[in-house]
C-alpha cells in the first residue's frame, strides 16, 4: 500500500547538510498497521513526512496505493492539482491535533470535504457521521478549545477519515496524551483500522503503543531502517533490537558456571506448559530471572529469560528439547553480562 | 466664540474626519491585507518562497513607513491631483491618508499572520490544499482577531493622521482645532475638538477590542471567557 524506495532527504543549512533519511525502504502492506520507532532525530518525522509530500524527498520515490507521489512532485501547475487530489486520499492525525481554533468541531471535520469541493448537506451529513463513528456526536456545535486532548485528537481522526482515505498517516498521534487516553485513542485506530480495512502508518516513540495496535514495525536510526517486519517475524529473529524492545527482559545469573537461556514463545508453544515439562523430563531446577507476557493481535507472545545449572555444554540436550517445542532459543553470553549494552537500549524519549 | 456659533462647523467636521478615517481604512485593508499576507507568503519558509518579491514590496512596505505623513501628504499632491482631480478637501485627503495607511496596515497584517501555526498550514496541505485555500481557510480566520487589532491601530493612527491633513486643507477635527483653536486663539474650540477627539479615539479602540475579543473567545474556553 506504502512503499518507499531509496528515500533519502538531505538539508541544506548554512552551507552545511544533514542527512534525515539515508536510503529508506520501507513496505506497508494493505490493511496493516504499521509502526515505525525511533528516538527523536532518527528521522521518523521526516519520513512520514515525505510519505505525503509535505516534504519533498532529495531522492528516491514514495508510491501510495499504486500512484507514485514522486513522479507527481513537479512543479507544474498540473503536476501539484494531481499531488493534491493523491494527498486528499491520504489522512493524517498530528501530535498536536491542528485544529483550525475557529471553526467548531463539525466545520473541522468538513474542511477537507471543504477543499474537494462536497456540497454543503453531504459535508455535514459526512461530517456528523464521521464524529458518531469517533464518539463525539454530541461534540458538534462545540470549539476545540473546549475539549480535552484525547477528544481534539478524535476530532483530528474524524477529519483525517473525511475524504474516504486508504491511508491514515499517524504523527505522534499520542504523543501529548496520557497513557489512559492513549489506549483509548490506540483503540479506536484499531478498530477503523479492522472496520474500515484502512492501512495505517504511524511514526512513536512509544514502544508500549507498537506492543497495542501494531501488526508490523521498523526501527529506525540516523536516518536508516535498521530493522523492520511483522512483529511476530521480529520476535522471531535471534538478536533483534527491536523485539528486546519489546519484550525487556532482564535478570543476572545468580552465580557462575550456570547457562543463561532468552527464551520466546508465540504461536502454540505460548500455550504449553514448557518449563514443567522440561524440568520433569531431565529432572533439573530451573529459575526464572525475568518474563514477559503480552497479548499482540489476539496472539499471546512472551519472552523469558531462564537459567539453567551448569555451563552450556552440558545444557546441550535441554536447550534442544526447548528448540524442539518451537520456542525461539537464544543462549546469552558466557561471561554473565547478558544483558544488551543500555546505550542501545532504546530508551524512552520525553514527548518532545 | 459661542456654542451656537460652534455647533454649526462641529458636526461637518465630525463628519469629514469619520468620512475620512473610514475611506482610507477601507483602501488600507483592501491593499494592505494583500501585501502583509503576500510578505509572509514569500518569505524564505513561506508557501511561495520567493527572494525577490519579498525583497521588493518589503523595501516599499519600509520606505512607506518610514516617510514622516506630512511630508508623504506633500509629496503627494500632483497624484492626489491626477486621482481626484484637486489636491484639496476631505476627498483629497484620503489619497495620502490611504497611502501612509497601507504599509502601517501591512506590517500589521504580517504579523498577524505569521502568528497563525504553521501545523494548521500542514494539516490543509495535508487534506490537499493549495496556497489559496490555506490563505482563506487557516490564515486570514486565525487570524482574524489580530487583524481586526490591527485594522483598530490602523484607525487610530489614521484619526491623527486626518488632524495633520486638516493643516492642508482637507477639513475635518483638525483642521477646526488650527483655524480656529490655534491661530484664533479660540481655546473654547480647541478643547472641544480635543475632546471629541479623545471620545472618537476611545470609541474605535473599544469597538475594535470588543470586536477582537468576540473573535478570541470563539478559540477560548467559555469559562475563561
Amino acid at each position: 500500500m506504502i512503499t518507499t524506495t531509496g528515500l533519502r532527504k538531505v538539508y541544506h543549512s548554512r552551507g552545511r547538510e544533514t542527512v534525515a533519511l539515508d536510503g529508506v525502504d520501507l513496505h506497508v502492506r494493505e490493511g496493516e498497521v504499521f509502526g515505525v520507532v525511533g528516538r527523536s532525530g532518527a528521522g521518523k518525522s521526516t519520513l512520514i513526512r515525505c510519505v505525503n509530500l509535505l516534504e519533498r524527498p532529495t531522492s528516491g520515490t514514495v508510491e501510495v496505493a499504486g500512484t507514485d507521489l514522486t513522479a507527481l512532485a513537479g512543479s507544474s501547475r498540473r503536476a501539484n492539482a494531481a499531488l493534491r487530489a493523491a494527498r486528499s486520499q491520504i489522512g493524517m492525525v498530528f501530535q498536536h491535533f491542528n485544529l483550525l481554533s475557529a471553526r467548531t468541531v463539525q466545520d473541522n471535520v468538513e474542511l477537507p470535504l471543504e477543499i474537494l469541493g462536497v456540497s454543503g448537506r453531504d459535508r455535514s451529513r459526512k461530517a456528523l457521521e464521521l464524529l458518531d463513528l469517533v464518539g463525539l456526536a454530541d461534540k458538534a456545535k462545540a470549539y476545540p478549545a473546549q475539549l480535552s486532548g484525547g477528544q481534539k485528537q478524535r476530532v483530528g481522526i474524524a477529519r483525517a477519515l473525511a475524504g474516504d482515505p486508504k491511508v491514515l498517516l499517524s504523527d505522534e498521534a499520542t504523543s501529548a496524551l496520557d497513557p489512559e487516553t492513549t489506549r483509548s485513542i490506540l483503540q479506536l485506530l484499531r478498530d477503523l483500522n479492522q472496520q474500515l480495512g484502512l492501512t495505517v502508518l504511524l511514526i512513536t516513540h512509544e514502544m508500549d503503543v507498537v506492543k497495542a495496535v501494531c501488526d508490523s514495525a521498523a526501527l529506525m536510526k540516523g536516518g536508516r531502517v535498521v530493522e523492520s517486519g511483522t512483529v511476530a517475524g521480529l520476535l522471531a529473529t535471534p538478536g533483534s533490537e527491536l523485539a528486546q524492545e519489546l519484550f525487556p527482559v532482564g535478570g543476572e545469573p545468580s552465580e557462575e558456571g550456570r547457562t543463561v537461556v532468552d527464551l520466546t514463545f508465540h504461536g502454540e508453544a505460548a500455550t504449553q506448559p514448557v518449563i514443567s515439562q522440561l524440568a520433569r523430563t531431565y529432572n533439573i531446577d530451573i529459575s526464572i530471572l525475568g518474563a514477559a507476557m503480552e497479548t499482540i493481535g489476539g496472539r499471546q507472545v512472551g519472552r523469558m529469560r531462564i537459567e539453567l545449572p551448569g555451563r552450556f555444554e552440558e545444557n546441550v540436550v535441554p536447550i534442544g528439547f526447548l528448540r524442539e517445542k518451537g520456542l525461539q532459543v537464544d543462549v546469552a553470553p558466557v561471561d554473565g553480562t547478558a544483558t544488551p549494552k543500555a546505550d542501545d537500549a532504546l530508551v524512552k524519549e520525553a514527548a518532545k | 466664540m459661542t456654542w451656537d456659533e460652534l455647533q454649526p462647523m462641529l458636526l461637518p467636521a465630525c463628519w469629514d474626519t469619520v468620512y475620512m478615517v473610514l475611506w482610507s481604512a477601507a483602501i488600507a485593508v483592501l491593499v494592505g491585507l494583500p501585501l502583509g499576507v503576500l510578505l509572509v507568503l514569500t518569505d524564505s519558509g513561506g508557501l511561495l518562497r520567493n527572494a525577490a518579491v519579498n525583497k521588493v514590496v518589503g523595501a516599499i512596505v519600509n520606505v512607506g513607513r518610514s516617510l514622516p505623513f506630512i511630508i508623504l501628504m506633500v509629496a503627494l499632491i500632483p497624484f492626489t491631483r491626477y486621482v481626484i482631480g484637486t489636491s484639496i478637501g476631505a476627498e483629497a485627503a484620503i489619497v495620502p491618508l490611504a497611502v501612509g495607511a497601507i504599509p502601517f496596515f501591512a506590517r500589521l497584517v504580517e504579523t498577524a499572520i505569521r502568528e497563525v501555526d504553521h501545523g494548521l498550514v500542514e494539516a490543509v496541505q495535508s487534506m490537499g490544499g493549495g496556497t489559496w485555500t490555506v490563505v482563506r481557510k487557516v490564515l486570514l480566520p486565525e487570524a482574524l482577531p489580530s487583524l481586526v487589532s490591527g485594522l483598530t491601530t490602523t484607525a487610530v493612527a489614521l484619526v491623527g493622521y486626518t488632524a495633520m491633513a486638516g493643516a492642508v486643507g482637507a477639513g475635518g477635527l483638525g483642521d477646526l482645532a488650527i483655524r480656529y483653536g490655534y491661530q484664533r486663539f479660540e481655546t473654547n474650540v480647541m478643547l472641544i475638538t480635543l475632546v471629541i477627539l479623545v471620545v472618537l479615539v476611545t470609541a474605535i479602540q473599544l469597538l475594535g477590542d470588543v470586536a477582537a475579543r468576540t473573535l478570541a473567545r470563539r478559540g477560548k474556553k467559555t469559562s475563561g471567557a
